[in-house]
């Protein structure tokens, strides 16, 4: 470890960086396979923005580390259990409403969040804040619109996105839980903790679901377990895919 | 089923120059068009303000009337500057 | 004006280089012609999403892997740009889909081969989009508007595509004997389809005569596949690896590469959809916008109750 950085400030960087690709990658799945070719090439957008943001904090994490490991070493040589991404952003695609249930309750914590990442004492988080803010008010503008059109739309939109949303519900407060690596930079003032965001958080949601006609669900049921790399089962299969060829060809250029 | 509604996208690259049209595209609603046309017509860094205007509101002259249209301008020569001769010696007119 | 003095007119604007524009007079025979030109080169750029759409959850780096993200996403929107062309001409996406859908309208065969390794994105970029790009270059200047404004702009972002897959295969072919082997391997897949892409040769063409005269189109099939061939062959040599044709030799009077007699059985075969993905692609584009209706219906849907609730407060 860089001797003046912290584990913690590494994890976290890890943790961002798992967020960002594994939501892009799944994104990314949709290549191709849109609902109508705008909106095809509107989700590619967002995907690469999400790998792009990916980049900046594993080439963060690198730096920090200090043991010579590159962006590619982190993103293709971590297993299932060591990837610390939030449970929500590894979830399926399923259909149209699924991903815009996910990508809604991560946009709505991930522009707040950011917001306040632009004001850390710790220079290389703010500066890729600075960049990812402007890009995540697209992403979070996008999938409200979203959640409002499919909400508002048709009795068979409102009915797939109400499921959507009540399926994707228990997956969005993990966002809100510290692990003991952000508690550690919360209680170092690196970053913001729960309480700042939580209110803009609660009533963009609120907000929204309201517009939208749609129900706000009352399961409690509360899943996490991804910071700490315990994983629902998709992730694996995912891994499988994004991990196949530094995996099957270890230690070559491409 | 049928298609959302094509929309015609005018975009301005930089402050300063006209809006230019670029292209169409379908979309739901204007606000749609606008973001789908940020996101089609604007991915290499193209502008800096989007027009969309919905395409059956756009009314087009008629091309089998260009030449009643357009010869009336075609000898009016005395509008452009290279008509009058001013000698060199007075300068940049 | 009758039938008689309009077509000769027409004709003179093409002669003198005139565009065609949208609401100009045409013969109806050209406009079926553009038609069909553009929609099968729109329903070529969104089915040729979908083999390198194949590899974009395996992309070995962050940095290939966006670079394949953002070149697909290219094909979706040069699809976009042309079905947009084609509508000018007075028919509706939703006609070209269904023409695609039910299999009336053509696409190129090309992308019912199979992307079966990472080189694949290497040979892709670099011959298939090198290919098309031959066409794409004479077509910036067709003779209808429309349909060249959107080759400028889809030649102005192909620039990048073949460089993409030449650089993989560059990659490949410095590094292991196994990645080598790969690149090789590819090339020898992906050679003839790539010839093929130019379509029959000219004495076998139906529609090149016609399509010369309007301009639509300005070089033969064999002329293209020639400068192809020429324009390929030394960046083959640069990477060491074997264009597999044993015919293959310079003639130094004629300045061209001679190739090899093309499979023609294989190229209708595969027309006639019969190659390995013909199914597959068909089925994946199908799949995707009958998945796709209930979404374009919510929008449309709610962009009508919100025009309808504006309606109610303005007074």
């Amino acid at each position: 470890m860089n001797q003046t950085a912290s584990p913690s400030l590494f994890q976290f960087a890890l943790y961002m960086a798992d967020n960002c690709l594994v939501l892009g990658h799944r994104l990314g799945e949709w290549c191709g396979h849109g609902p109508v070719l705008e909106q095809d090439i509107a989700m590619t957008n967002i995907s690469l923005d999400l790998i792009g943001q990916a980049r900046l904090y594993y080439q963060y994490a690198a730096e920090l580390e200090g043991k010579g490991r590159t962006e590619d070493d982190l993103a293709y040589l971590r297993s299932e259990r060591e990837y610390t991404n939030a449970l929500l952003v590894e979830l399926p695609n399923g259909d149209f409403a699924h991903t815009i249930a996910r990508q809604f309750l991560f946009d709505a914590w991930h522009l707040p969040f950011l917001k306040t990442m632009l004001s850390s004492p710790d220079a290389g988080l703010a500066d890729i804040a600075g960049k990812a803010v402007k890009e995540v008010t697209y992403h979070l503008k996008w999938s409200r619109e979203w959640v409002l059109r499919l909400g508002d739309g048709t009795d068979e939109s409102h009915q797939r996105m109400q499921t959507a949303l009540d399926e994707a519900w228990m997956y969005r407060l993990e966002l809100l839980m510290p692990a003991p690596f952000e508690q550690r930079l919360i209680d170092a003032g690196v970053i913001a903790g729960p309480d700042e965001i939580r209110n803009d958080w609660e009533q963009t949601i609120a907000d929204t679901l309201r517009e939208a006609t749609l129900t706000t669900p009352d399961d409690p049921a509360v899943q996490t377990g991804g910071k700490t790399g315990i994983h629902t089962e998709h992730l694996g299969h995912m891994l499988a895919d994004l991990q196949y060829m530094q995996r099957a060809y270890p230690g070559l250029e491409w | 089923m049928k298609d959302w509604p094509l929309w015609e996208v005018f975009i301005r690259s930089r402050n300063g120059l006209d809006h230019k049209h670029v292209g169409s595209l379908h979309a739901a609603d204007w606000e749609m068009a606008i973001e789908n046309a940020r996101d089609v017509y604007t991915r290499r860094n193209e502008g800096v303000s989007i027009w969309v205007v919905e395409s059956k509101y756009i009314h087009a002259s008629d091309p089998e009337e260009q030449d009643s249209m357009f010869e009336s301008a075609r000898d009016k020569v005395y509008r452009h500057p290279t008509f009058y001769d001013i000698p060199d010696e007075v300068g940049h007119m | 004006m009758n039938q008689q003095d309009l077509e000769s007119r027409f004709q003179d604007k093409i002669d003198r280089e005139v565009k065609i524009e949208a609401k100009d007079w045409m013969p109806d025979a050209y406009r079926k012609t553009l038609i069909r030109q553009i929609s099968q080169h729109a329903h070529s750029e969104v089915v040729g999403m979908l083999p390198e759409g194949n590899w974009i959850t395996r992309a070995p780096s962050l940095r290939r892997k966006a670079a394949l993200l953002a070149k697909v996403q290219d094909e979706g929107g040069h699809g976009l740009y042309l079905y947009a062309a084609a509508e000018t001409m007075g028919v509706s996406r939703d006609q070209l889909l269904d023409e695609l859908h039910t299999g009336k309208a053509k696409y190129s065969s090309i992308f019912n081969y199979p992307a079966l390794s990472w080189a694949d994105m290497g040979a892709i970029g670099w011959l298939v989009d090198g290919a098309a790009i031959m066409n794409q270059v004479m077509l910036q200047r067709t003779s209808y508007g429309p349909y060249s404004r959107a080759m400028i702009r889809i030649c102005k972002e192909e620039s990048f595509h073949q460089r993409q897959g030449y650089e993989i295969l560059l990659t490949l072919v410095r590094g292991s004997a196994e990645q080598k082997a790969m690149a090789q391997d590819s090339l020898n897949r992906w050679w003839w389809p790539s010839l093929m892409m130019f379509g029959p040769s000219d004495a076998e063409s139906t529609h090149s005569a016609q399509s010369m005269a309007w301009k639509i189109k300005r070089k033969s099939n064999d002329v293209l596949r020639q400068a192809f061939v020429d324009a390929t062959v030394p960046q083959a040599q640069y990477l060491g690896l074997t264009i597999p044709d044993p015919d293959l030799k310079w003639n130094e009077e004629t300045g061209h590469w001679e190739f090899g007699p093309i499979d023609w059985d294989e190229f209708w075969n595969v027309v006639k959809g019969n190659g390995i993905c013909n199914r597959q692609r068909l089925r994946d584009r199908v799949n995707a916008h009958e998945e796709g209706a209930w979404v374009r219906d919510a929008a449309l849907a709610y962009a009508e109750k919100k025009q309808a609730r504006k309606a109610v407060v303005t007074p």
